[in-house]
C-alpha cells in the first residue's frame, strides 16, 4: 500500500461525523454554517432528505388566492448544500441511538458521532377520523400546509360558487400558528375583491381560547376578525368530520356545519421519531429548550419543527435558533459547556388582505407587543399594527429566505429578542 | 400575584387563580378547587389529576389532553365528559399546575 492511501484511510478512521437528518430551513442553514465552522480534516458533514424538493412553506398561504404560482416555491435541496457535504437522497428507517448509527429504508447504515435530526412537522389529516374520506377530501375538505392541498384549494376557489367556509385548526402545535388566521383575512379580501362576499360565510373554529395564544395579540386579532364579519368559534376540539352531512363534530358534541373546509390537521413529527423511541406524544425529540440537545442522548439535538421547544414551529424560530446552535455546537464537541442561550425568538409577518400586514416578535417570556421593530436600511416596521410596509417585508422575505437565509448568510435581525422598540404598556 | 386562602390554606395564585407554586397543592385544596367549579372529584378524576401531577414532576410542563390521552391513558372524549367544556384548563386548575401551553 503507498503511502498516499494510508493516510487516507488514517484520515477516514480519525474523521469525526456529523450526520444531519433533514434538509428543510433549518437542516440547510446547519450545513452551511457548519461547513464554515468545522475543519474539514476533522469532521465529515452528511444531510440526508428523503426527497430533493425543498419547499418554500410560507408560500403556501398564498396559493390559493393566485399571488403565487407553484413552481415560484419549488427548488433542488441540493443546490443549498455547499460543496463537501455529502447529500443522501434516502427514507429513514430508524435511528439507533446506543450504537450511534442511522438505518435507512434501503438497508444501508450511516454512522455518526454527532447527530442533528431536523426532520420537520408533517400535517396529519389521517389522524382525525372522517377527513380523508374520499367523499370530500380534496373535493370540499382542504389543507394548505401542503403543496397538493393548497394547489388543490386554488383550483376549488376557482369556481366555488360561495357558502360557508370554515377555516379549522385541529389541535396546536401547529407550524406557523398564525397562518390560519392570515388565510382568515385573505379569504375576506380575496371573495371581497370578487365582489361575492355577502355569498361567503366565514367561521373560525380553533382548540383555543381566542383567536390566538397570548393576550395582546389575542385581543388585537380577535378584533380583526370581528371586524372582518368573521365568526370566532373557540375551545373548538375535534372528535371527527362526517363526510356525509359535511359536519366538524366536536369531544363535547358541537356541530358546526362546512360548504368548504380549510383544515389545518394535526401536526406531527417523522413516524422514524417514533419508531427509535426518541419522541413524544406527538414524535417531537424532547430537548433542552435552550440548546436543543436531546435530554436522553449527549450526541443528539434536535433543531426546528423537530423539537419540542415551546416556541413557534415556524422558520424564523428555525434561523434565530440554528445560529444560537451552531456556536454552541463547536464548544460542545471540544467538550466545553454550551454557552448561547435559546431564548424562544420568533418574528412572524402577519398577512391582513388588502396589501397589508402586520408584525409580531415575542419569546419565551415575552408576549407580542405593540411598538416599533427596529431594522436597519428599510424599517422600522410597526409591530402588531397593519401597514403596507409589513406586507412588502413578507413578500421581500421569499427572496431572502432563498438567496441569504437558508444559504447561512447573516440577516440583519439579531437572534436574541431585543425590547428596543416594544411598547411594555400595552400588557397593561 | 395575589395570596389567597383555600380550604384554609394561604396560597399563591396568578391572575386566572391558578397556583403557582407546586409544593402548596394538597388534595383538601384540590376538593375546594373541584368545588369553585362545579366538579364532585369522583376516582376516575383523580386518575387524571394525580397523573398531571406525576408528570409535570418529571416533564416540567402541564401535560396537553393528548398526552393525557397517550400516556395517562384517559381518552380525550373521557376527558371531557369528566371536566366538561375545557378539560385540560379545568384538569391543570384542580391539579395546582399552571394552564397547559397550547401553543405559542
Amino acid at each position: 500500500m503507498g503511502a498516499a492511501a494510508s493516510k487516507l484511510i488514517m484520515e477516514r478512521e480519525i474523521m469525526k461525523k456529523l450526520l444531519v437528518l433533514g434538509g428543510g430551513t433549518a437542516g440547510s442553514i446547519i450545513v452551511n454554517k457548519l461547513h464554515k465552522k468545522l475543519r474539514s480534516d476533522e469532521w465529515s458533514i452528511t444531510i440526508v432528505d428523503k426527497n430533493n424538493s425543498h419547499l418554500y412553506q410560507p408560500g403556501l398561504l398564498f396559493l390559493p388566492f393566485g399571488s403565487y404560482k407553484a413552481e415560484e416555491l419549488v427548488k433542488r435541496r441540493d443546490s443549498f448544500f455547499p460543496k463537501g457535504v455529502t447529500y443522501i437522497e434516502a427514507e429513514i428507517d430508524v435511528v439507533e441511538p446506543e450504537k450511534n448509527s442511522v438505518k435507512l429504508m434501503s438497508g444501508r447504515v450511516l454512522e455518526y458521532d454527532q447527530l442533528v435530526i431536523a426532520t420537520g412537522a408533517t400535517p396529519r389529516p389521517d389522524q382525525t377520523p372522517g377527513l380523508e374520506d374520499p367523499e370530500i377530501w380534496y373535493k370540499s375538505a382542504f389543507d394548505f400546509f401542503t403543496l397538493e392541498g393548497s394547489k388543490a384549494l386554488a383550483k376549488a376557489f376557482e369556481s366555488w360558487p360561495g357558502g360557508r367556509l370554515v377555516i379549522h385548526i385541529t389541535e396546536m402545535p401547529i407550524k406557523c400558528p398564525v397562518a390560519p388566521l392570515e388565510f382568515a383575512f385573505l379569504a375576506d379580501a380575496f371573495f371581497e375583491k370578487r365582489n361575492m362576499r355577502d355569498k361567503v360565510e366565514i367561521v373560525y373554529v380553533t382548540p383555543l381560547e381566542g383567536a390566538f395564544t397570548k393576550p395582546v395579540s389575542s385581543e388585537k386579532l380577535g378584533y380583526m376578525l370581528n371586524n372582518r364579519k368573521i365568526t370566532l368559534e373557540p375551545d373548538f376540539i375535534i372528535e371527527h368530520v362526517d363526510p356525509i352531512t359535511k359536519t366538524l363534530v366536536s369531544m363535547d358534541e358541537r356541530e358546526i356545519h362546512f360548504d368548504l373546509l380549510v383544515t389545518v390537521p394535526v401536526n406531527m413529527g417523522q413516524d422514524f421519531i417514533a419508531r427509535s423511541g426518541l419522541g413524544n406524544e406527538l414524535n417531537y425529540v424532547p430537548v433542552d429548550k435552550e440548546t436543543f440537545l436531546s435530554k436522553r442522548y449527549s450526541n443528539i439535538f434536535a433543531l426546528g419543527d423537530a423539537s419540542d421547544i415551546p416556541a413557534s414551529k415556524a422558520g424564523s424560530v428555525a434561523h434565530f435558533a440554528v445560529d444560537m446552535f451552531v456556536d454552541n455546537f463547536v464548544e460542545h464537541i471540544e467538550g466545553r459547556k454550551m454557552n448561547e442561550l435559546f431564548d424562544g425568538h420568533a418574528n412572524c409577518f402577519i398577512e391582513s388582505g388588502h396589501g397589508k400586514g402586520l408584525l409580531i416578535d415575542f419569546n419565551y417570556t415575552v408576549e407580542p407587543l405593540t411598538g416599533k421593530f427596529p431594522i436597519p436600511v428599510i424599517g422600522p416596521l410597526p409591530l402588531l399594527k397593519e401597514s403596507h410596509l409589513n406586507h412588502w417585508g413578507k413578500l421581500a422575505f421569499r427572496w431572502i429566505y432563498w438567496n441569504m437565509l437558508i444559504r447561512g448568510r447573516k440577516i440583519p435581525i439579531s437572534s436574541r429578542m431585543s425590547m428596543a422598540g416594544k411598547s411594555q404598556d400595552s400588557t397593561k | 400575584m395575589p395570596i389567597i386562602e383555600i380550604a384554609g390554606r394561604q396560597v399563591n395564585v396568578n391572575e386566572e387563580g391558578f397556583l403557582t407554586e407546586y409544593d402548596e397543592w394538597s388534595e383538601e385544596i384540590a376538593k375546594a378547587l373541584a368545588a369553585q367549579i362545579e366538579i364532585d372529584l369522583t376516582d376516575e378524576h383523580w386518575k387524571a389529576i394525580k397523573f398531571l401531577r406525576e408528570d409535570y414532576k418529571t416533564e416540567g410542563e402541564t401535560a396537553t389532553s393528548r398526552r393525557v390521552q397517550t400516556v395517562g391513558g384517559i381518552s380525550v372524549k373521557e376527558q371531557f365528559a369528566l371536566f366538561p367544556k375545557k378539560p385540560s384548563k379545568k384538569m391543570a386548575y384542580i391539579a395546582g399546575l399552571p394552564k397547559p401551553k397550547g401553543c405559542v
